[in-house]
């Protein structure tokens, strides 16, 4: 392969024509690193100018998941759908719970444990394949996680349609109640953000979190109800589970569904003021790291 | 970021230069031992065994780059020459001094890093063209002419894993260089392809130099640095060593080699 710039003719010696000297400075962008604006502030700008690039990072990560698999896009709604159908048969059949609507229930819950559980491990891997780019050129660090959330958000969207077939199908009333739904996602969607923010962080220095966030990850799935019913944990769980924030946001999304009634002001509360810290404590620790990534050689 | 304009005299002569590196330093934190794995962290941390020792990849830099100047950058391997285009493609902030760059900047380093081979060549142009700060309608709009440049309208529907390295070298720099930059930083070791291609790089960069795009060149080759180049900076263990006129400065440098 031939490299650039073999032939000798290269050099211009015109160069110092004034006219020339004046075209590319003129309403151009300029950097200065001794007045730039606190981290926190410079990423949320950039990360606002890139907005085109997180479009495109969710479109290729939609694609790439579905380009070489046959059942493509159904296969985003396919997957909590078996996992609700073998739940549905352990418990009715193994456990014995007597849950009526189980898989309105469960799955309703499902969807948005999905959503969090991919987000998260999604902004690491994301983290992860732009780690060696952010050595070369300039991308506001942030916009990895956001397009983590993105793809969350998109495959949410489908897994609703699944949700909403079952609700029809099996006859659970549909009701005003439902028009909150939109609140809980808009918190789901800070908690895994801000969560998501901080495991990028260490990841990029340890990569090892990857595999300790799954660790975690199952465990909280079965400290969250969202398989079984709530009343199966013993009471000296209860104050244990207030201070799950997932536990609050699967509530209060599934209760408008499954119950035709939203849940009380105290859950909507905890699952706001949770989600929001997480993302503010996330967006803080992220941007103030960010600068020295490359740094560390 | 604030946008200025550059208030030419009556003579056409803006006072900014595009580049200016002022007494740059960059630290890094190297550890005695790599620790990957947060366990390993955690157990050395209480252990009290991690211990890091300080190393200095810039120590008082400095460089000016004019509009339209070719400045080439030498040096020996690890004499600091990508951590100074690392700051001034800003992906390093510097640990002291200042670094100011007055427009785009276009690192042709290392082509198509952020091509990913399951999409098309058609996706790829659009997930490289935002990498690099364009907007979409910008990328689509000059979409045809990338295409073009790079000579693959017949595949560019094709995912990018059946491109030779060849194509997908074209692709790159096509995407690389469809916007004039204001600066443009080029590792000479850089493979564009074959020589009809390399010629055509060649002569873009040419054109853009022509109408007032300015070089940083990091290259080895001391003939293609007196060729390209008016002025030439030697890094030397992260300080400068040796800046001026570029045939004193090769000179010098390939006496002391």
């Amino acid at each position: 392969m031939a490299r650039i710039f073999v032939s000798l003719d290269q050099r211009i010696d015109g160069w110092d024509a004034p006219a020339l000297r004046a075209r590319s400075v003129q309403t151009a962008r300029v950097y200065d690193s001794a007045q730039r604006p606190p981290p926190a502030i410079e990423e949320l700008r950039e990360a606002w100018r890139y907005r085109d690039l997180i479009g495109e990072l969710v479109v290729r990560d939609v694609k790439t998941r579905y380009k070489r698999s046959v059942l493509g896009v159904a296969w985003t709604m396919l997957n909590p759908l078996l996992m609700m159908l073998i739940l549905t048969f352990v418990f009715s059949n193994v456990f014995r719970f007597e849950i009526t609507h189980y898989a309105v229930y469960m799955l309703s819950a499902q969807i948005v444990w999905i959503f969090f559980s991919q987000t998260t491990t999604a902004a690491m891997h994301q983290m992860a394949w732009g780690g060696p780019l952010l050595t070369k050129i300039y991308v506001p660090k942030a916009v990895f996680p956001l397009a983590a959330l993105g793809t969350g958000l998109v495959n949410f969207a489908l897994a609703l349609v699944p949700l909403a077939l079952i609700i029809i199908v099996t006859g659970v009333p549909i009701t005003p109640a439902m028009l909150m739904l939109p609140i809980p996602m808009v918190f789901a969607a800070c908690l895994a953000l801000g969560v998501g923010l901080i495991l990028s962080t260490i990841s990029m220095w340890f990569h090892d979190v990857i595999d300790m966030w799954q660790i975690l990850l199952t465990a909280l799935y079965f400290f969250t109800p969202i398989m079984y019913p709530r009343s199966i944990l013993p009471e000296g769980y209860v104050f244990l589970l207030n201070l799950n924030p997932v536990y609050h946001i699967v509530e209060l999304f599934r209760l408008p569904i499954y119950i035709g009634w939203p849940a009380g002001p105290y859950t909507l509360l905890a699952a706001a003021v949770s989600s929001f810290v997480a993302l503010v404590v996330g967006w803080l620790v992220f941007t103030s790291r960010a600068r020295s990534m490359a740094n560390q050689a | 970021m604030a946008r200025v304009h550059v208030a030419s005299s009556e003579y056409g002569e803006p006072s900014v230069n595009v580049v200016d590196v002022d007494a740059a330093s960059v630290r890094f934190w190297l550890p005695h031992e790599r620790v990957v794995s947060f366990k390993e962290f955690a157990i050395r941390r209480i252990q009290r065994r991690l211990s890091y020792r300080q190393l200095w990849a810039l120590k008082g830099v400095s460089l000016e780059v004019a509009p339209a100047e070719a400045v080439a950058i030498i040096g020996r391997n690890g004499a600091g020459k990508s951590t100074l285009l690392r700051l001034i493609a800003r992906v390093m902030h510097p640990t002291e001094g200042r670094v100011r760059v007055v427009g785009h900047v276009a690192p042709l380093l290392d082509l198509g890093a952020g091509f990913h081979p399951e999409l098309t060549g058609r996706e790829n142009v659009m997930l490289n063209g935002t990498l690099l700060g364009h907007a979409r309608r910008d990328v689509q709009r000059r979409f045809d002419d990338i295409v073009a440049f790079a000579e693959i309208a017949d595949f560019i529907d094709a995912p990018l894993r059946t491109y030779s390295s060849g194509m997908a070298a074209r692709l790159g720099f096509a995407v690389a260089t469809a916007w004039q930059p204001d600066i443009l930083i080029v590792d000479e070791s850089l493979s564009v392809g074959d020589e009809k291609f390399r010629a055509k790089c060649e002569a873009r960069i040419g054109e853009y130099r022509r109408s007032g795009t300015s070089i940083l060149l990091v290259s080895h080759d001391l003939p293609t640095v007196r060729a390209v180049c008016q002025r030439a900076i030697w890094l030397d263990g992260g300080r400068v060593r040796m800046t001026g006129e570029v045939d004193r400065v090769a000179t010098a440098y390939h006496e002391a080699a």
